[in-house]
């Protein structure tokens, strides 16, 4: 591994190089776009909302996830482990997805990259947000 | 590190000590070791060092040994020029005159800006930060204009660091030569300061000819050493020392000389102008090379700086839609080393100075990326850099939530 790579854990520089589940959602249930103040960048997640299959009347699952950044090294990882980490939860533990849960699961972030792993919380929320006000409006059916 | 492959691209940022300087400078290190202020043969074999080493760089920008002060590199240079001349004038003027007028560019090296900034911020001077051209370039009329009577001090660089653009440094040091007849004997004059550290290898560096009165120039981008540089000031200035202590460098700046890197510099300079006109011919065909390729392999993207006035070392080039620091990090994996004006590459979080004064869009200096070469540089490094480039911003830009839709 060569020398600016130091700068971020091996997990953070693993997504960055092979991130996982970039791209768009078909048929996405909700999407988010932010920007970040700081430093200006963007980032867009788009969900996708399936009823579990369960006898119990189903859950809200998220069956997939995907992303569109601009932005740095820790924005991209952070915006792929996003993906990984709600992907076949259910809406209400999403939610409780922070961008510390994040920065942990990448085994931390340099402090003047922290904030980058907020527009990946901002993105979540705003996604799930705007799938639930597409459900209240009744224009999807899940 | 393990890499197979790897170029480096960043000569602007600094370059490797050339092997006949380190050659020149390791005596002073070891068996030469003694202080030029001591009266010994030690001492004296050391003096003799410096004052060949002034002797050499003062006939290479063509003035007089007593006008080049060694110093600790391009940065103290330029605070040294700057603030020994305000502060040396305000000496001279009266307590209750107008703070003193600088005018320098919104493109300087934090080094003048920030001197700027601290003598404006304690009441010695006030300052005009003049705006380049689409370019980069300062037009000699907008320094003309930005006169005023308590002008006392025009700095500006003569090569721009980020995007390489070469500064009319001769036009605008004429201009203010004829500026100065016709002010009377009491006012103050209006000297003239280039901050030439990116200049050093590539251009013009006679001072009769460039009309300076002040000139900083760092040994490290020339294959000398951090650590040492120069400040050419005219002599019968209005001048004061910044750093005090013993009566070195002409009794302008204290501190025992830094003879190693002193002989470096100097030996440095000497390599360079062997050959200058065809090394500065050679590097500036491969930068041709390299800004051609890219526009031939690379879509959506544009130049940054001048084509013309542009120093044959700087590439720089804006890559929409994507983000500097995650393009440096990936041509790193590969090798390659290069630079980016990035928001997200700077630890303030603050976009390049330069090209958000030039272009007023801090989208344009996230996407940015500055490629500088040297001697050393090869064709087949350039073809190997471009091929990787290239697939690097395609990879980024499938990511990129900014491409538009086709
Ligand atoms: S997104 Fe700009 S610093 Fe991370």
């Amino acid at each position: 591994m060569s020398d600016i790579s130091k700068l971020y854990s091996e997990k953070v520089m693993d997504h960055f190089q092979h991130p996982h589940n970039m791209g768009k959602v078909e048929d996405c249930s909700g999407k988010g776009r932010v920007g970040n103040p700081v430093c200006g960048d963007l980032m867009e997640l788009q969900i996708k909302v399936e009823k579990s299959p369960s006898a119990d009347g189903g859950k809200e699952i998220i069956t997939d996830a995907k992303f569109q950044t601009f932005g740095c090294g820790a924005a991209i990882a952070t915006s792929s482990m996003l993906t990984d980490l709600i992907i076949g939860k259910t809406i209400e533990e999403a939610k409780k997805v922070s961008n510390q849960a994040i920065i942990e699961a990448l085994g931390g972030l340099p402090p003047v990259k922290r904030h980058c792993s907020v527009l990946a919380e901002e993105a979540l929320e705003k996604a799930i947000n705007d799938y639930l006000e597409v459900k209240k409006k009744g224009r999807i059916k899940i | 590190m393990s890499l197979d492959k790897q170029v480096y691209l960043d000569y602007a940022a600094t370059s490797p000590v050339k092997k006949e300087v380190l050659d020149a400078m390791l005596p002073y290190l070891t068996e030469k070791f003694g202080n030029p202020s001591s009266l010994h043969s030690w001492g004296q074999e050391s003096r003799q060092a410096v004052d060949d080493s002034r002797r050499l760089i003062a006939k290479f920008l063509n003035v007089k040994e007593k006008e080049i002060i060694f110093t600790s590199g391009g940065t103290e240079s330029d605070n040294m020029a700057i603030r020994g001349i305000i502060i040396g004038l305000g000496a001279r003027l009266k307590k209750e005159a107008a703070p003193m007028h600088i005018i320098t560019s919104q493109i300087e090296h934090h080094a003048v800006l920030r001197t700027c900034q601290y003598l404006e911020k304690n009441g010695l001077a006030e300052v005009t930060y003049l705006k380049p051209n689409l370019d980069g370039i300062i037009d000699q009329n907008k320094v003309k204009e930005a006169i005023k009577e308590n002008t006392a001090l025009v700095s500006i660089m003569y090569v721009n660091n980020e995007i390489g653009a070469v500064q009319p440094i001769r036009e605008i040091g004429k201009m203010i030569e004829s500026e100065n007849r016709k002010r009377t004997i009491r006012e103050t004059r209006i000297y003239f300061h280039t901050d030439a550290v990116q200049a050093t290898e590539y251009q013009e560096m006679n001072v009769e000819y460039l009309h300076v009165d002040l000139l900083s120039f760092s040994g490290h981008k020339i294959g000398a050493p951090k650590g040492v540089g120069v400040l050419y000031k005219k002599e019968n200035l209005p001048f004061q020392k910044m750093i005090f202590g013993g009566e070195q460098e002409m009794n302008l700046r204290a501190g025992t000389e830094n003879v190693a890197g002193i002989a470096a510099i100097a030996k440095a300079i000497e390599i360079l102008q062997e050959n200058k006109a065809e090394k500065v011919e050679a590097v500036n065909k491969m930068r041709n090379y390299f800004i051609e390729k890219i526009e031939k392999e690379i879509s959506d993207i544009e130049l940054n700086g001048s084509r013309e006035l542009r120093s044959p070392n700087n590439i720089n080039f804006y890559f929409k839609y994507i983000e500097g620091e995650s393009i440096l990090l990936n041509l790193d994996l590969v090798g390659i080393a290069a630079s980016s004006g990035s928001a997200c590459t700077s630890q303030s979080l603050e976009p390049s100075h330069v090209l958000v004064s030039v272009y007023d869009n801090p989208e344009r200096a996230h996407g940015s990326i500055r490629f500088t070469i040297g001697e050393k540089t090869t064709n087949e490094e350039i073809d190997y850099s471009v091929e990787k480039i290239k697939e690097i911003v395609e990879k980024l830009r499938a990511m990129s939530p900014l491409v538009p839709e086709k």
